[in-house]
């Protein structure tokens, strides 16, 4: 098997396990810039799972090839409303974030099965009949070398992906909305002086999390698993924000990471048909995305920052 | 109001909220409530084996429970929990079946290798927690992965030849008791109970009795003060993390040596470190509070099983409610603004 054939396996499938990992820590890049710690993702990639892969089923005759997209959307409006939860507690009754989000994994996981369980009458959903298709992009797959390894053969979800990520980097960077997000996680009491209204901002920013999540969770059952079972979503949220801390909390950093991970998972899953790699026991690539953020977070290569108001909640007039 | 009566009412009110939530969503829904309280009630309570059942439920529960309660207390939030039990589970099995030795020497050699893995795994967060300042929820998160997958690791390749989980530990390692067994028409319950009470009293002992206690309070309080105190923090927060990490790892001995007397390749996480955020936090941090909150868990967890069965409501319903319970102790400041408005109402009637 010579390196073509090798990268040929390895890139595609690399890029559809990053994908859902990009948009979901995308999603927590929001939330935590402007200072509200998300370890919900996790629960909200669940709901975005399960409500897409139910209103796939359910309307897969109605919308037909469309299905999956229009699927992605109510994943989004189900992430969305969901993280509102979180945003409630947090920001306006002062829970503490990280049991806040603790208690979004648990209802998730217990709300989805529930559902499942009522609608179906079983542990887990049929399977879907139009999930996202393998696509060969035009004009762009004729390239050679580049054109086969990086545009056949591959998602849509994984371009838009990469696009949304480059978006949400300019959002946050190069906007006015993007500096009072980043501001409002900062320094919230000069954020609120400078008249920024620092509740509205978090709220926007965490539900904005949620809607990530959700196509994260959306995007992951409908390319992947093409189900809905307990073990659907088990640890993608937590992977997200790996990647997001190990890319710094930026959102071009996040995807960059995003994607190192899913070249992790994927190396993990094929690896042991590789040459060099059938030997390695794929246990090194299964922990390689959390050995390596606690690594970058101790600093040996470049330490990475959390906002600095990340956590706490905002008490207005208290020093 | 007094300050006691306040504490104690916050988790009552919030369990009671959680389970009316639970009761609409149940109604909303199609099930019927009364039975599935019914079935719930009978799951946990109807026969002597149920409730044999949910006192070995109760057991790893407690000693979740303590180690998220007892790093809270130095105000460090251990959601390694889960991660720790894992590799708690996996050492105490392993010199369950790798030793052949009298059970006076084995048990206790089986069980304290359990605390010591669990211990050593929440040092890392707490390490680089006083020497680096990382945050310690990413690393304990990061650490909860790791410890699956070496877990599993472990058991397909090196204890095992490619099996999906260990032989029985034999019984000079095994917590399990006939005498209790018989008392309980055969469930699983076994000495650990004991063990976890017993870790209630040390936590309770540690905190209230001794000088390192007070001080691993303090530095929960304010890690400056402690410092200008002549504390030594960083040491402090290792301390607390491993003391915290030696609960959670029993609680996988529990599971190890008394519930299932094997280690098996795990899909997923079990989910009981979690629950031991849950009960942690209704159980106010304090020794007596995770014990109640253990039981009232415990309790739901068991019982729950018995729902599909006889009121054909999911089990997942517990879990929802497990859920909203966390969400309104973890947002007591509403309860509290809801009982400052009673209280200042009822002054002023008392004063016409």
């Amino acid at each position: 098997m010579g390196l073509m054939d090798v990268l040929l396996i390895v890139i595609p499938s690399s890029l559809l396990f990053a994908a859902p990992l990009i948009f979901t820590a995308l999603g927590g890049n929001f939330s935590e810039r402007a200072g509200v710690v998300n370890i919900g993702l996790e629960g909200l990639m669940v709901m975005g799972a399960f409500s897409s892969i139910v209103f796939n089923l359910t309307f897969a005759d109605t919308f037909h090839g469309w299905t999956p997209w229009v699927s992605l959307v109510v994943a989004m409006v189900v992430g969305a409303l969901f993280s509102v939860l979180h945003a409630v507690a947090s920001i306006t009754f002062r829970a503490d974030q990280t049991v806040s989000g603790v208690a979004i994994n648990l209802l998730a996981a217990g709300l989805a099965m529930f559902l499942v369980k009522l609608i179906y009458d079983k542990g887990q959903t049929d399977t879907i009949s139009y999930g996202f298709k393998k696509i060969d992009i035009p004009v762009l797959k004729d390239i050679p070398i580049i054109g086969e390894l990086f545009f056949s053969n591959t998602y849509w979800t994984s371009y838009l992906a990469i696009i949304i990520a480059i978006l949400a980097w300019f959002v946050m960077y190069k906007t006015p909305f993007g500096l009072r997000l980043r501001s409002v996680g900062e320094h919230p009491m000069a954020a609120d002086t400078m008249g920024i209204n620092v509740t509205k901002m978090r709220y926007i920013a965490v539900i904005m999390s949620g809607a990530f999540g959700g196509v994260g969770g959306g995007v992951f059952a409908q390319s992947i698993t093409n189900d809905f079972t307990h073990a659907t979503i088990s640890g993608q949220g937590f992977m997200a924000l790996a990647a997001l801390i190990f890319g710094k909390w930026n959102p071009l950093g996040a995807m960059g990471a995003a994607i190192f991970f899913g070249f992790a998972q994927s190396l993990s899953i094929v690896g042991s048909s590789l040459p060099f790699l059938e030997d390695v026991p794929s246990v090194y690539l299964l922990i390689a995305p959390y050995v390596l953020t606690i690594i970058a977070l101790t600093g040996f290569i470049g330490r990475s920052e959390a906002p600095k108001a990340s956590g706490v909640p905002y008490i207005k007039g208290s020093r | 109001m007094s300050n006691t009566v306040r504490k104690i009412s916050i988790p009552i009110i919030s369990v009671l909220l959680g389970i009316i939530v639970g009761t609409i969503i149940m109604l909303i829904t199609g099930y019927n409530p009364i039975d599935a309280y019914n079935a719930l009630w009978y799951g946990a309570f109807g026969e002597v084996y149920y409730t044999g059942e949910v006192i070995r439920q109760i057991t790893p529960l407690i000693l979740a429970g303590l180690a998220v309660a007892f790093a809270f207390r130095t105000g460090l939030f251990n959601i390694g929990v889960e991660g720790q039990l894992i590799v708690g589970w996996l050492a105490a099995v392993w010199v369950g079946v790798a030793f052949d030795l009298p059970k006076v020497i084995h048990l206790p050699l089986a069980v304290l290798a359990g605390a010591a893995a669990g211990a050593l795994w929440a040092f890392v967060p707490g390490f680089l927690k006083a020497k680096f300042r990382v945050h310690e929820v990413i690393v304990s998160i990061m650490m909860n992965y790791i410890a699956l997958h070496v877990s599993n690791y472990i058991i397909r390749n090196v204890i095992t030849d490619k099996a999906d989980r260990t032989e029985n530990i034999p019984p000079s390692a095994s917590l399990r008791s006939d005498f209790l067994a018989e008392m309980t028409d055969y469930s699983r319950l076994h000495w650990g109970i004991l063990i976890a009470l017993a870790c209630v009293l040390i936590m309770w002992l540690i905190l209230e009795k001794t000088v390192k206690g007070y001080e691993l309070k303090a530095v929960g309080f304010n890690q400056h003060a402690s410092k200008y105190a002549g504390m030594n923090v960083n040491r402090n927060i290792i301390l607390s993390m491993v003391i915290s990490g030696a609960f959670a790892g029993l609680a996988g001995v529990m599971e190890g040596l008394g519930t299932f007397e094997y280690v098996s390749n795990k899909g997923g996480f079990t989910g009981v470190g979690f629950d031991g955020i849950a009960v942690a936090l209704l159980g106010a941090n304090g020794p007596i509070g995770v014990l109640l909150a253990a039981c009232l868990f415990g309790f739901l967890k068991v019982g729950a099983l018995n729902m599909p069965l006889e009121a054909q409501v999911p089990n997942e319903m517990v879990d929802i409610i497990i859920a909203l319970i966390v969400f309104f102790v973890a947002s007591s400041y509403m309860i509290r603004l809801l009982l400052d408005r009673l209280s200042k109402n009822k002054r002023k009637k008392g004063e016409k």
